[in-house]
Order: structure tokens, then sequence, then C-alpha cells
């Protein structure tokens, strides 16, 4: 029996799982973080655009500051969010812009002086201070009020991946790769590690630590057309739900990117249309100003994709022999700019489409893009139904996205809860419930079922293909559970979903090799990845309304009176074959931003009951507090301080603002 | 787009077989795929997973040519597989593994360990004394520098450059372009204290600037296009000046 100790277990080698190992490790803690893959290579380093933080540097982002970004933030969310979370999540993104900056990230800074920009389809001369020369600069993006973006060219989550994996390396932090945790160790409600599968040679290893922390990034892989990279198949969020006491959260929010590339899904950076780039239609027509007056282009991503395939369904779509797309101008921005803020943009239309984006236009259509669902925590991270199981990053439902995620929030996610994630899990270690009780009974019992699964796969005489299998879930899920929703569609999809996984017990191989065989990989991973699937897909089945990225075709309106709450699906044993459903009621009496209309997109929520006189009670603190400064107010308002660990509790400076 | 008046092509896929862990020794096996519009290796080598040979091992993750995941050599020379079209090769295309790293198996090669190896040996991180204050405005820098050291920091650690080095073959200690691409990149960043007193001692021999032949095949493999060439000149030159 092998098995491995260690202090805390970091599984994914992402963003937020590097940021909460070295927090975790600067506490003194041993720390271990398992990857698929080698880390650089993990899917953070494919964000292009940026990461937000409220810095108010350059000219378009004075004014910026928590509050605004807040805001933003939960409008973005369609209210689904968890505005506790929220707030410490604006709170610390400039502290993790700025550890980043330390950390050797080569953030674009601004020239003092005038510069050409296209706004609005107009050129534009902006004039930034000699104050703010070589400060972090920042982008527009889409659903934000200010230009807050920081970004680094269109490598954003390159630099960041790397300055974070190489401070890893020098925290001598051990990185074990090409190992995949497929269980969790767990017993009366305490997790204690992972069962782990070496890639490479198909031995099974318990790792054994006093806080685990899932920070396996999204699932996008259960769609056929996604942004997301191979990896991204979700076994993290998995084998917690498989533990019947956690639970996952809102796995119904699913994001679909406006552009990307036609028909390969491969993304091209909302910076694109941040920088000036328009959305047109076969006849040449910039159609988003007749949908979205006021946003256009930059409304966030859940209208905007509808709005395109909106405008596909009106029969204003680019005929090719794959389907129909839309295009992305970005001509407009010219050579200049794309070949130094766009450069990836440029050569994956080189490489992947043979074109020239700074003379042709990009052919785009909207694709599976992120996972706003995951492992439910609270706002420390801590899972919900596990203790000594954290959570953090893309995986998590942590609840920062509610039901749609903006632009840039999501970099800025993985390094934020990471700063937090990694001190909580520290005091957790160094608390008396992080005490190591563990039986090795349990352990070996562990290792033996995951084995005895392996080996049902190896040797038994079942006859139905994984790959088969996959490939159904990712038709089934794009055709039936995407951007547009129905009743009919998603029943349909429920139904064929439960069918593939009865079958998926049945999976039989071809080749009987016990390493190295990604076969037998394909097997035991659709075996998961069809309960994430049926999460999704019965979730918003349930949810009659619409809200953010969730639009039910059939209930058009987001309901607050009786949809204001978060779905909970647990999978307490193994032969169900959907996933039991609960709520969990966002409480309006205690938010700072009570439910109204986001400033774009439909303009026809039904009412929560509480609202009105939340918002009541919110004017009536606000005037109280009349000439106190913003701080104050929003203490009265909602405070949240408790919350974040003593270390980051310190105010952001801005160059524009004294407090 | 091909006019594709003939019908479509049929591929013939060479891929260099092995299986170390099963003691399988490298030999060629031939796969045979139809062309498909804007087919990459990426959608040609799954295509042979899933219908042809499940077992086939190779590694893909962003199938985007930014993860650096993907290096093989095609038909000889190393480059990123997700990122090259069949439409401009020709219809017999051989595949192997890159050289110098540790082979998992078929196309599979641990670049990992060795990156993560120059990593520690060069330290690729920020060297700095200085307790930062992170509700601090940052410390400003030039636009420019920021987006010089972008410039090298683009590195996307494919191993292209290393399978391609001829002194690599030769010295396994040798820390190839790329990892005096790294010391270029932190010696240009002014939050980085090293002196170059510290970086000769990290590369100021035959295993490091000294070693190299100048032959430039890493600069003409490099996916990224980094400016290897220049960096590795003026590199030596530094370096000369700092051993002298
Ligand atoms: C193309 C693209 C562009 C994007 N651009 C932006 C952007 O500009 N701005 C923005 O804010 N967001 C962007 N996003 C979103 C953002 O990049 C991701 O949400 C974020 O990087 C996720 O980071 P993570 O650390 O949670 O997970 P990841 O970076 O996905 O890392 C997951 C890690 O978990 C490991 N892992 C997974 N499963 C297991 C397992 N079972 N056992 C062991 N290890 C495992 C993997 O090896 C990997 O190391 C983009 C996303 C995509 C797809
Ligand atoms: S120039 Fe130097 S580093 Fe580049 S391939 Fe030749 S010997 Fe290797
Ligand atoms: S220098 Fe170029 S070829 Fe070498 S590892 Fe980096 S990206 Fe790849
Ligand atoms: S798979 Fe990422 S570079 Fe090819």
């Amino acid at each position: 029996m092998r098995i491995i100790y260690t202090d805390v277990l970091v599984v994914g080698g992402g963003l937020a799982g590097l940021r909460a190992a070295v927090g975790a490790r600067r506490r003194g803690h041993d720390v271990i973080i398992l990857s698929l893959v080698p880390p650089k290579r993990s899917h953070s380093a494919a964000a292009q655009g940026g990461m937000q933080a409220s810095l108010g540097n350059t000219v378009k982002g004075e004014g910026d500051n928590e509050d605004v970004h807040f805001e933003d933030t939960v409008r973005g969310s369609d209210w689904g969010c968890d505005q506790d979370v929220a707030r410490l999540f604006v709170h610390t993104a400039p502290q993790a812009v700025r550890e980043l900056a330390a950390w050797g990230v080569p953030w674009n800074r601004i020239k003092a002086g005038d510069r050409e920009v296209i706004m609005d389809g107009k050129r534009v001369t902006l004039t930034e201070g000699q104050a703010a020369h070589g400060l972090i600069a920042a982008r527009d993006f889409g659903g934000t009020k200010k230009w807050r973006t920081c970004y680094v060219s269109d490598g954003t989550g390159h630099a960041m991946l790397y300055a974070v994996s190489d401070q890893a390396v020098a925290e001598s932090i051990p990185v074990h790769e090409r190992m995949e945790a497929v269980a969790l160790i767990h017993e009366g409600g305490r997790c204690h590690g992972a069962v782990v599968r070496n890639l490479v040679t198909g031995e099974l290893t318990a790792y054994v630590a006093k806080a685990t922390c899932i920070a396996t990034g999204g699932f996008g892989r259960i769609y056929r057309v996604t942004s997301n990279a191979v990896i991204n198949e979700g076994i993290g969020a998995a084998i917690a739900l498989e533990t019947g006491a956690a639970c996952l959260g809102n796995m119904e929010a699913v994001q679909f990117h406006p552009t990307t590339i036609f028909p390969a899904g491969i993304l091209v950076t909302e910076g694109c249309r941040g920088d000036g780039g328009l959305l047109k239609d076969a006849a040449g027509h910039r159609f988003m100003p007749d949908y979205e007056p006021e946003k256009k282009e930059l409304a966030s991503r859940d209208v905007v994709s509808r709005r395109m395939e909106e405008h596909i369904r009106a029969g204003h779509g680019v005929k090719s022999r794959f389907g129909e797309h839309l295009w992305l101008d970005i001509t407009l921005l010219g050579a200049a700019h794309i070949d130094g803020k766009l450069r990836e943009v440029k050569e994956i239309c080189q490489h992947f489409l043979g074109i020239d984006p700074s003379r042709d236009l990009i052919p785009v259509r909207p694709a599976q893009h992120y996972s706003m669902g995951g492992i439910r925590t609270d706002a420390r991270g801590h899972a919900r139904g596990l203790k000594g199981l954290f959570a953090c990053g893309e995986a998590a439902c942590w609840d920062l996205h509610g039901f749609n995620r903006l632009g840039g929030n999501s970099v800025a996610e993985t390094v934020v809860a990471g700063m937090l994630v990694g001190e909580n899990m520290a005091d957790f270690v160094e608390s008396a419930a992080g005490e190591l009780r563990v039986s090795t009974a349990l352990v070996r019992a562990c290792l033996d079922a995951e084995q005895a699964k392996l080996d049902t796969l190896l040797h038994g005489n079942g006859t139905e293909s994984g790959a088969e299998l996959m490939r159904r879930m990712q038709d089934i899920m794009t055709d039936k559970v995407g951007i547009f929703r129905t009743g009919e569609l998603l029943h349909a999809a429920v139904e064929e979903l439960q069918g593939l996984l009865l079958r998926s017990r049945r999976i039989g191989l071809r080749t009987r090799r016990p390493g190295g065989n990604p076969e037998l990989v394909t097997a035991y991973r659709v075996q998961k990845m069809l309960k994430l699937a049926l999460c999704v897909a019965y979730g918003a089945l349930q949810r009659t309304e619409s809200r953010g990225a969730h639009f039910r075709e059939d209930y058009p309106r987001r309901d607050d009176a009786s949809w204001l709450k978060r779905t909970l699906a647990t999978w307490q044993d193994d032969f169900q074959t959907l996933p039991t459903l609960a709520y969990e009621a966002l409480d309006v009496a205690s938010m700072e931003l009570p439910p109204g209309w986001r400033g774009y997109g439909a303009r026809n929520a039904i009412e929560h009951p509480a609202t009105a006189g939340r918002a009541a009670e919110i004017d009536a603190i606000r005037s109280a507090f009349g000439h106190a400064d913003r701080f104050t107010v929003q203490q009265a308002l909602m405070p949240f301080d408790h919350l974040i660990p003593a270390r980051f509790r310190g105010r952001n400076a801005r160059p524009g603002e004294t407090s | 787009m091909n006019a594709a008046s003939s019908g479509p092509r049929a591929l013939t896929l060479r891929i260099l077989r092995s299986s170390p862990t099963e003691g399988i020794a490298p030999h060629w096996q031939d796969f045979h795929v139809e062309e498909a519009e804007g087919m990459t290796l990426f959608i040609a080598l799954n295509e042979v997973r899933e219908t042809l040979d499940p077992a086939l091992q190779f590694d893909f993750v962003c199938r985007a040519g930014i993860c650096g995941s993907c290096g093989m050599l095609i038909n000889g020379k190393p480059g990123l597989a997700c990122r090259s079209l069949t439409r401009d090769l020709g219809a017999l295309i051989t595949l192997a593994p890159l050289p110098v790293f540790e082979l998992i198996g078929d196309l599979s090669v641990n670049t990992g360990k060795w990156m993560r190896g120059t990593a520690e040996r060069l330290e690729t991180w920020i060297h700095s004394s200085q307790e930062v204050d992170l509700t601090a405005v940052e410390t400003p820098m030039e636009p420019e520098l920021a987006e010089a050291i972008y410039e090298l920091d683009r590195c996307i650690e494919c191993g292209c450059c290393v399978a391609g080095c001829g002194t690599l073959r030769m010295r396994e200690e040798f820390v190839g372009a790329i990892g005096l691409n790294k010391i270029a990149r932190f010696r240009l960043d002014p939050r980085d204290e090293r002196s170059d007193d510290d970086f000769y001692q990290l590369i100021g021999d035959d295993t490091g600037v000294f070693g190299c032949m100048s032959l430039l095949a890493c600069h003409d493999v490099c996916p990224k296009g980094l400016p290897l060439q220049t960096q590795i000149a003026f590199l030596r030159r530094k370096m000369a000046a700092s051993g002298a």
C-alpha cells in the first residue's frame, strides 16, 4: 500500500492551486501539488485578455474603486453571486495584481501623453497624465463601467502562470506531475486526502493530508464545442460529488463566450472587442447596437452570445460548409496594435484559419467557455459538507460569478482565492480540527475500491465504448443544453444522459494494459463526466427562469420571487442516475446591492418580495451616513472584514485617491 | 482553402511507437486517415486514437498553440503538432517523440521534469530582498521595458529548441537556448536584483553560454519566434565581459 503524507494536498497546478500552495507553504506547512500535466501547461496559460482589479491608474479608469468593481460583478452575475465573496474579491484583487507585479509579471504599463484608441467604431484620443506614467495599464472589457482589465499583451494568463509557477519552485514545493486524483478519502464528514492514479504507470497511491484543496479548473469538455483545453474534464469536481457529502453549486450556470473561431472553437479574447473590434453579419452590418444600444459589443458575455445566436436565427449568419457564423472585425485597430497587443490572436488566425486579422475578418460563433458552477464552498473556501476539503478557482462555486462571470474576473479570482484559501488552509491545519486522525484501514479500503473499479474496466466483459459515450454526451450537451434552453430539449437531454450513464457501467476496453492507457482514462473519466453533465442538464431543467447565462425560452424572465437561490447537487449513492437537488436561498435582506436591472439585456425580472424593503433600508443607511467616507458606509451596509485574513486587510492605495 | 476537385487526400501517419514501461522498443507504425478540411495533426492523431488504436500516446492540452505540450518531430523537424495543418504537409507524415527528453511512450515525452530541473538550476524567479507592500501603488516601469521583458517571457517551454540543439545531444547538462533565454529575461528585469556576476555563476561555462555553438537550429524551430539568436549573442558578450 503506497501512502504519502503531507500537511496540505493541492489537487491542481493552475493559477488557483499554485497560489494556494505558495500561501500554505509560506506559513510553514508541507505542501504537495498534483497535476495532470506540468503545471505551466494548465489551462490558466490560455487566458489571453486580462485580469480585473480596480487600480484606477488609467484615464479611463479614473474614479474606479472596490465599490464600482463590486457593482459590476454583482450585476454581471445577474444577482446570483454571493455578495460577501464579491466584496472579499474586489478588495483583494488590487493586492493580487501588485503581488504578481513584484513576482515579475510584465504588466503592460501606461505611457504618459496622447494615444489613439478605437471606441465605438471611432478613433478617439486619450491623454494619460504624467503621474500615471509607468503604472499598470488597463483595457476595456464587457460589462464593466471602467477600464479595469490589467493585461500583458494577450498572453496574460501565460505570464501570470509562469510567475506563480516559478514562485512555487522558489518555495521548493514538489509538483507530482501526470498524477490524477480519482477519488477523495473521507469518513464521517471529514476529508483525509485523495486516491491518486499515476497516468504513466497506472499505479494508485493514497495521498493523506490534513487539508485537501481542489483546484482542478473547469469542465468545459462535457461539451463538444468549447474553448477549453482537452484536460478540462472536471474530474476534481466529480470526485467531490462522488463523496455524497460535498455538493456542487449552480452547475447549470455555464458560460458561452461570444468569440471563438469557427468551427475549431479556439478562443479569441474579449480584448478584441474591448480594444474596439466590432461584430458584423453576412451583410457586413454591425448589428450589436440594434440590440444593445447602450453597451453594444461590450454587454456581458451571456447577453452578447445570445444576441449573436438570435441574429443568426433571424437569417443574418454567414453560411459556410461547417454551418453558420458571424464576423469579428478587428481590422480597424490597425496592424501595429494587433502586432503588439493581440499577438496570440494574430498567431491563432494565421495558424488555424490562414488569415491575417489586420486585413481579414475573423469567423466566430459562441462556444462553451466557463463553468460558473463547481464545488460549493463558504467564503473561506471550505467545502460545504466535508471538513478539511477546500476548493478554489474555476473548480469551486465560491460564488463570485453567480450566473455569469465577467471577462477578466476569472484569472483574478484564481489568484485572489488562492491567496485567501492558502491562509485559510494554514489556519485550519494549525487548529484542533486540522489534526490528522485517519485509520490505515480506511485508506486501504479506499485504495482497494478504486483498484477494483479499474480492474472491472480492464478485465470485465463490458462491451460499451467509452469514446463513443463521450462523443454522444458532448453532442447532447452542445445541442440541447446550450445557449437557448427549453423544457423539452432539457428533458430529452436528461433522459439520454441517464441512458448513457447506465451504459457507462458496462464499458469494455480493447487495450488492457494498466498504465499509459488513454482508452482506460477515457473510460473512467466519462463515467464521472456523465454525472457532471446530469447535474448541469437536470439543474437547468428544474430552473424555470432565465438568469445570466442560463436562458430558458419557455421561461424568459428572471424570477427573483421563486429562483433567487443556488442549486446544490449531491450524489449520495453510486447507483443513482440523477443528482439530488436542494436549494440555498440568497438572503436579500443582507445584500449590499439588492436585485435590479443590470443596465443591459432584458428588463423584465419578477421581483423578490424583500427587495423593496431592503432597498429602502439601504437608502436610509446611506442618508444617515451622509458625509461618511465610502468605507464607513460600506461597513454599515454589509460588513465583510472578518472574512479577510489579517494580512490582506489593508486599504488599497490608488494614485488619484486620498482616503 | 483547397479546391478539392480530386476528393480528399489519403494521409499516412508514420509514427514512432514505443513503451518503455512495457519494454516495447521503438518501431514505426503506419496509420491511414482521410484528410478533412482544416485538419491539424491534433485532429488527425485523435482520429487515429478513436478509430484505429485507442492506446496511442501523445500530449495535447490547449490545442491552440499556446501551452507547449505537443512538441514532436514532424517530418524530422521539431514543431507544435496542434497547430500544424495537414494541408501544409505531404501525404506521408512522419511523427516521432522529441529527443533529449525522457521518453514516456509513443509521442509523449517528459518535458515537465526537464523544465523543472532548469527552473531550479537557473533559479528562474525574481530575486528580490524587498518586502513588497501589496496595498501601496506599484513601482512604475517604462512601458517599453515591460514589453521587452514580455517578448522574452513568451517562451512556452515546448522543448522544440532543446530537441533541435546539436550541443544538447552531446552534452546533457547544457542549459539550451531556452535556459539562456530565461537568463536573458531575468537579467533584463529590474525587479531581479541579481548581477551579471551572479548570472555568470549560472551560465558562465560550457554547460551555459560558452557551450553554445551558435548554429541556431533553436532559433529556426522556436514556434513563438523568440529572438534566440540575438539574445544568445548578447548574453555571450555580457558574460565574456563579466568573466574577464
Ligand atoms: C481560452 C480561454 C481564455 C481565457 N481568458 C481569460 C481571461 O482573459 N481572463 C480571465 O479572467 N479568465 C479567462 N479565462 C478563464 C480562466 O483562464 C480560467 O477560469 C482559470 O485560468 C482557471 O484556473 P484554475 O487554476 O482554476 O484551473 P486550471 O488552470 O484549469 O488548472 C487546473 C489544474 O488542475 C489539474 N487537474 C485537473 N484535474 C485533476 C485531477 N483529477 N487530478 C490532479 N490534477 C488535476 C490540471 O492539471 C491543472 O494543473 C479563459 C479561459 C479560456 C478557456
Ligand atoms: S545556437 Fe546554441 S542553443 Fe541554439 S541550437 Fe545551436 S547550440 Fe543549441
Ligand atoms: S525558446 Fe521557443 S522553442 Fe524553446 S522552449 Fe521556449 S518556446 Fe519552445
Ligand atoms: S496542445 Fe498546447 S501548444 Fe499544442
